[in-house]
């Protein structure tokens, strides 16, 4: 502290600090100013007893209040629950279809549905749902089990191919080696190619376009648009699951990859299979 | 400590009554303890022109604070009633045929820039007009004084009584006083919170006890700051807790307004100027009764200079002009006066500044004013400074009223599916999703037509309005909401290039004529935006 400086024009004692020649006159605090600050410190008195405050070894005081921000969030997280408790017994009692009908319903399902969706179905099926080699496009209008939303919701409840539950989705295509000589397999391919406008060398074709009929229709129909009651998928659209051009094709006529995805209804339940049929149904393919 | 005071003249004889009362906040209190004790402070009503103008101006605010609410305006059945209503719970605000949106809060922001300039303009003018005539604070002191002077009398009264013992009529008057005060405070909360609701019922759930929590805790929270700060703490407020006076203070100039002694026709004060006169000395118009400090609201004595502590509320000036009329002296001894008229005029009473303050340097031997006395001129106000602070507070103002006239009551907002950004149909086609936002903000139900502009083969199809492609359709949109549509747009395998297209929404309300557009953007597999 320097020592004791009083202010020329004004007569009062500066507080005998100095800033480029300022210096700060030493006016008295109002002394409700002061109450005011011991009041301050009551308070953080009082708080600290009411509040968890004082750090201990491994954890800290509770407080009187017991207040803790994890209760509260648990707090939160139960009134929320209670809130959707309502809308999710009325998915759970509902139809698809009344779902669907009822705006409020339909919208809920469809943020619980990409929620689920987000969890559970993203490993394959990616974030947008457009899926990847081997997993189909959710967003598209090709279904290889159906698009409408009962058969959505059969198809997510039971898996494809799932071992473990009875009504799952299955169907097995045979591999073709010993039945086709590597030219025929290769002619079928040029044929399947040639379906979606794409020419092809004619004299690979009608063979194809034969042997096509002999082994592949009872399937894949005679126009190969695919059965959905087969799970077989139409062969003269623009979208290729498994294998696009001629030598994938025939590789997959060789020796067939077939997709699996579990049942989720045992997993999930009831409500989220709903709610994600009713998200995958709002995509844009569905029927 | 004021240079030019003279030394006092003990005689007898005035025609002025001296108050007796010394400055509370003085700049010139020698030696202090590092705490100082509250000096209670009893302003003695002042008359005058400031004084009824004073009057009005708290006429006018606290009618449009109190009343405001109370206005009904017919917005038809969609929409509130009440003419100035901020409806936090819908995200809107009304103000009378004004609705606004949460996205055109822009209004309120350029209103806030108006205040900003306006406030500059003003107090370079005319000095801290606003802390002495339209401050909250001001205000409500002001009434809560008229409250204290109506129970417990004006200033010799209320010196005595808080001086006095308690007895009954202490307690009664003391009780009385503060009781008003609560109510007024109450009064103060209340009027508040019918801004954010509709008043009529708002008013009638909170007396039955209904109302929502936090109205009572936000009435509850204004009755506590209308009271300590209008009744406890009062000048304490402006010296201790405002910023403003030292902002204010610096955007004075030499050329504004503000409420000033001038000492170059007042000192030397004297209380007996007969016979000081009749002595042959020199006297100033000063009778130095003191009505001056007695009416001040902030305890200061003006005599002492301009200081922070004075909200210029010019209530010494009515109080000055009182005595002056009295002695027979022209008015404006105090007076709104500009640095370089003060300047100029103590220059000639001082002879430049070399000697005391003489009266004979600014008087002609008959006692009027030389002509040299320089007198407020109004054109100081039409200066480069207030002319910058007016055109910019012009120019947004005009700015805002333009944007308001011209603004749209339908927006459409598009917002680009990113995840898939495109799907290949089964065909071949290309799809691309879209949520699209109607805006219609008008209080009633809209057929809103959408379509869309460019990319001519596309179709669309909105969800939940129909599963038949089409390039237009119409919507119906309740009044005064939202409506979000996904609509997926779809573009035939002829038709897609490998370059992702441009082109727009459109949302139209054909009664109205009203219009607005959106530019997208379609994705395909060759190429994205």
């Amino acid at each position: 502290m320097a020592e004791k400086h009083i202010d020329q024009l004004s007569g009062i004692e500066t507080t005998g600090h100095e800033w480029d020649g300022i210096r700060e006159l030493n006016n008295p605090l109002p002394r409700w100013w002061l109450w005011t600050f011991y009041a301050c410190i009551l308070w953080s008195i009082g708080y600290a007893i009411a509040y968890p405050s004082i750090p201990l070894l491994t954890d800290a005081t509770k407080g009187l209040l017991g207040y803790s921000s994890r209760a509260e969030l648990t707090a939160d997280l139960d009134g929320a629950r209670v809130a959707q408790g309502g809308l999710l017994e009325k998915i759970s009692t509902s139809s698809l279809q009344e779902i669907v009908a009822d705006p409020q319903l339909s919208q809920f399902a469809t943020a619980g549905g990409a929620a689920a969706f987000r969890v559970n179905c993203t490993p394959c099926h990616g974030t947008g749902a457009t899926g990847g080699r081997g997993y189909p496009n959710l967003n598209d209008d090709d279904w290889l089990w159906g698009g409408d939303i009962d058969a959505l919701y059969q198809t997510i409840a039971h898996g494809v191919r799932d071992p473990a539950d009875g009504e799952t989705r299955i169907s097995e295509m045979p591999a073709f080696t010993d039945m086709l000589k590597p030219d025929e397999v290769r002619q079928v391919a040029a044929y399947v190619v040639s379906l979606t406008g794409t020419p092809r060398d004619p004299a690979m074709v009608e063979p194809g376009k034969q042997l096509f009929a002999d082994n592949c229709v009872s399937c894949h129909g005679e126009k190969a648009e695919g059965n959905r009651d087969l799970g077989a998928p139409s062969l003269a659209d623009a979208i290729w699951l498994k294998s696009q051009g001629e030598v994938e094709i025939a590789r997959q006529i060789q020796s067939p990859k077939h997709g699996v995805m579990p049942a989720w209804q045992t997993r999930l339940g009831d409500v989220a299979v709903k709610q994600l049929a009713v998200y995958i149904h709002s995509l844009g393919g569905g029927e | 400590m004021n240079l030019y005071t003279a030394s006092h003249l003990q005689q007898n004889g005035s025609s002025v009554e001296r108050i007796d009362v010394q400055p509370v906040h003085s700049p010139g209190t020698p030696s202090r303890p590092l705490y100082e004790k509250r000096k209670k402070i009893f302003p003695k009503r002042a008359e005058g022109r400031f004084r009824r103008f004073k009057w009005l101006v708290m006429l006018i605010t606290l009618g449009i604070y109190y009343l405001t609410p109370w206005i009904r305006w017919d917005r038809g059945p969609f929409a509130p009633d009440q003419a100035v209503l901020v409806d936090l719970a819908n995200r809107r605000f009304y103000f009378f045929f004004i609705e606004i949106w949460p996205q055109e809060f822009f209004y309120v922001a350029g209103l806030l820039v108006m205040a900003g300039f306006g406030l500059f303009l003003v107090t370079s003018a005319v000095g801290r007009a606003w802390c002495g005539y339209a401050c909250p604070q001001t205000v409500w002191v002001d009434l809560f004084l008229v409250v204290e002077r109506f129970i417990e009398g004006d200033r010799n009264a209320r010196i005595k009584l808080d001086a006095a013992p308690w007895s009954f009529d202490k307690l009664w008057k003391r009780v009385a006083k503060h009781a008003t005060w609560l109510a007024i405070a109450v009064a103060t909360g209340g009027a508040w919170i019918f801004y954010f609701a509709d008043a009529p019922s708002l008013a009638f759930d909170f007396v039955t006890g209904h109302a929502a929590v936090v109205a009572y805790s936000t009435v509850a929270f204004l009755t506590a700051t209308t009271y300590v700060l209008g009744g406890l703490l009062r000048e304490q407020v402006c010296i201790y807790m405002c910023p403003w006076p030292r902002i204010q203070a610096a955007m004075l100039d030499e050329r504004s307004l503000v409420v000033t002694y001038n000492d170059w026709r007042g000192e030397p004060r004297s209380r007996h100027a007969k016979k000081a006169v009749a002595a042959g000395q020199p006297v100033g118009d000063c009778v130095d009764c003191n009505a001056c400090v007695a009416v001040c609201p902030m305890g200061i004595d003006i005599r002492e200079g301009q200081q922070m502590a004075c909200i210029t509320c010019a209530l010494c000036i009515d109080a000055c002009d009182g005595v002056m009329d009295k002695i027979g002296k022209p008015r404006g001894l105090i007076a709104y006066a500009t640095l370089d008229e003060y300047d100029a005029n103590m220059a000639l009473a001082t002879s430049g500044g070399t000697t005391a303050i003489d009266p004979a340097g600014v008087r002609n031997p008959d006692g009027s004013f030389i002509d040299k006395v320089r007198h407020f001129d109004w054109r100081v106000i039409f200066r480069l400074r207030t002319l910058i602070y007016f055109g910019v507070w012009s120019a947004v103002g005009l700015g805002l009223v333009f944007s308001l006239l011209s603004r749209d009551r339908l927006e459409v907002n598009v917002l680009h599916d990113r995840n898939p950004q495109f799907v290949l149909e089964s065909d071949g086609s290309i799809r691309n999703g879209y949520t699209i936002r109607l805006l219609n903000m008008v209080p009633e139900p809209r057929t809103i037509m959408v379509s869309m502009e460019g990319l001519p083969e596309a179709t669309m199809k909105i969800a939940g309005v129909t599963d038949v492609p089409g390039r237009l359709f119409a919507v119906q949109v309740e009044p005064d909401k939202t409506l979000a549509l996904k609509v997926f747009v779809t573009l035939p395998k002829d038709a897609v290039s490998s370059e992702a297209v441009d082109f727009h929404f459109i949302a139209e309300d054909r009664p109205s004529h009203e219009k607005d557009s959106y530019s997208a953007v379609f994705n395909t597999p060759g190429a994205r935006k």
